[in-house]
């Protein structure tokens, strides 16, 4: 059977938010990510889990085309965002993205954070960007510190308001590179409450994560990725309890008997 | 006939008495060409700098990437060439050049705040792209992340903080180049130095006139040295922030002031308790 000529832009299921199809990428001669299949839905959230290494960050940036895939697709609502005319500025208007490292824009306070990017790239009207800004630092907890700059806040309060810059575009999805690695102990659990929070009211996200009670509880999907590949992607009660495939059983045999 | 001076400081009171305009002329002239052309300088650098950043990847088409790599090519050439002679041969070059080949016929002080400029604008160029770079990468990608193309991010994002982060050296720009308009004596731009000169020469005393030029200098790059430390701080923002109320206290506002430690409650709260 003849496949369909590359040039031919694929077209898949308008339903599914991200398709990735057959996604490769290299860094130089060293292939992180090889043959990726999978889909996120709207609605779905979604736990990225493996070792450091397996390639899942990559995968994310991919996504969201920080990093630039060597070979596959990436479908947004079965549209190819990597061929013909589609616009990467605005395709990542719809896809939100919250880094390890929280990356507050550093010469601007929480609000301006929060407003920069509806005005400047959205084209929002000032006030209405305001009260957007504002209902969704209120969401995060960080109302308050609205005239804070990044450098006055802690750990836990900068991911909270990358979270509102995020959140204030209104994505389709939002991508979280595990978002609470960088942060100390003590300051996880307010993270993770507003990302709870956040799975809870039907918000579409897809997490990059090492915090496997989160993966269990609030994910509907898991997948465990390898060696950069995805070794399998379940339910939760699956992969936790019954996982079909030894390597997964092996990864969370080690993650689990160290906590 | 008026006696002359028999000492030192008689002779400085009377160079200041005598030729005080002329050296006020100097020395607004010399600050004219400095700040005029650190400021070209400035943009020039900020210009060169962003051309010089644009990010060239695998999927920009060839015809764009070939004119990109081109103007960047040129302008290496440019910072080379700049940096790498004398301001007081280009000076030469710059004015009888144009003259000579192009028939311009350039004003000395214009010819002056021309060749600060484009001077300057090739140290400017390295430094502020050296700003640019110092900037973590992962404040372009987040930038990116929420759809700004390269013009934005440079404008709302990076060039704020770069801007911020290479005023010390803007500010060592500023300076040189109060003192190095000197040099465009040469071409008898009639800066604080050239008239030291003339004032020098009519009665002979060059220590004592250039005993006056050197103060002068001084109080100008110690002023413009202090604004410059001032506008450093402004740009910094206030060291405090204000927790705006909360739902048990709507009202209520708290203000923190960094580095200190101390709080301020004010509002209906701090009011009432």
């Amino acid at each position: 059977m003849n496949h369909a000529p590359a040039a031919t832009p694929l077209t898949g299921d308008a339903g599914n938010i991200i398709e990735v199809v057959h996604l490769g990428k290299t860094f130089g001669t060293n292939p992180v990510l090889r043959d990726i299949d999978f889909k996120v839905q709207k609605g779905e959230v979604v736990s990225i889990i493996g070792s450091s290494g397996s390639g899942k960050s990559t995968l994310l940036r991919c996504i969201n085309l920080l990093e630039t895939p060597t070979s596959g697709d990436i479908l947004h609502h079965g549209e190819s965002i990597l061929r013909g005319s589609h616009r990467v500025s605005d395709y990542r208007t719809h896809v939100g993205m919250v880094f390890q490292q929280f990356n507050l824009f550093n010469n601007m306070n929480v609000l301006d954070n929060c407003l920069v990017g509806q005005i400047r790239v959205l084209g929002r009207k000032p006030d209405e960007a305001r009260q957007k800004a504002l209902a969704y630092l209120e969401k995060v907890g960080m109302a308050q510190f609205m005239n804070a700059k990044p450098r006055q806040l802690s750990g836990g309060q900068k991911q909270r308001a990358a979270i509102a810059r995020a959140l204030a575009m209104e994505p389709e999805i939002l991508l979280f590179d595990e978002p609470t690695s960088a942060l100390d102990p003590e300051m996880v659990g307010e993270v993770l409450k507003v990302m709870r929070d956040l799975a809870n009211s039907g918000l579409t996200m897809l997490v990059v994560t090492h915090e496997m009670q989160f993966a269990r509880e609030v994910s509907n999907r898991v997948v465990f990725m390898d060696k950069g590949v995805i070794v399998e992607d379940d339910s939760p009660d699956v992969i936790f309890n019954a996982p079909r495939q030894e390597r997964t059983r092996i990864f969370l045999d080690r993650i689990l008997e160290r906590n | 006939m008026a006696t002359l001076p028999e000492n030192f400081w008689g002779w400085v009171l009377f160079v200041i008495r005598q030729y005080g305009p002329l050296f006020l002329t100097g020395a607004r002239n010399t600050l004219l060409i400095a700040i005029t052309g650190t400021a070209a300088g400035f943009l020039i650098g900020l210009l060169v700098a962003i051309v010089r950043t644009i990010p060239l990847k695998p999927s920009t088409p060839l015809t764009v990437r070939g004119l990109v790599r081109f103007a960047q090519f040129l302008l290496t050439v440019y910072i080379e060439v700049f940096r790498g002679t004398p301001m007081i041969v280009q000076a030469m070059v710059l004015y009888y050049g144009s003259s000579q080949l192009l028939g311009w016929d350039l004003s000395a002080i214009l010819a002056g705040i021309l060749i600060v400029s484009i001077n300057t604008g090739a140290y400017m160029a390295e430094i502020i792209r050296g700003g640019i770079d110092s900037i973590d990468r992962g404040q372009t990608e987040a930038a990116q992340a929420i759809g700004m193309n390269h013009i934005k991010t440079m404008v709302y994002v990076i060039l704020p903080q770069a801007i911020r982060n290479i005023l010390p050296a803007t500010g060592n720009e500023l300076v040189v180049n109060i003192k190095d308009t000197s040099v465009l004596n040469v071409i008898s731009v009639t800066e604080l130095f050239f008239m030291s000169k003339s004032a020098a020469g009519t009665y002979m005393r060059y220590f004592e006139v250039f005993f006056v030029t050197s103060v002068i200098y001084l109080i100008l790059t110690f002023t413009v040295t202090r604004l410059l430390r001032l506008l450093e701080k402004k740009l910094d923002g206030p060291d405090n922030y204000t927790i705006m109320g909360s739902q048990t206290t709507p009202d209520g506002m708290i203000h923190v002031h960094h580095g200190d430690g101390n709080l301020a409650i004010r509002g209906k709260w701090g009011g009432q308790a």
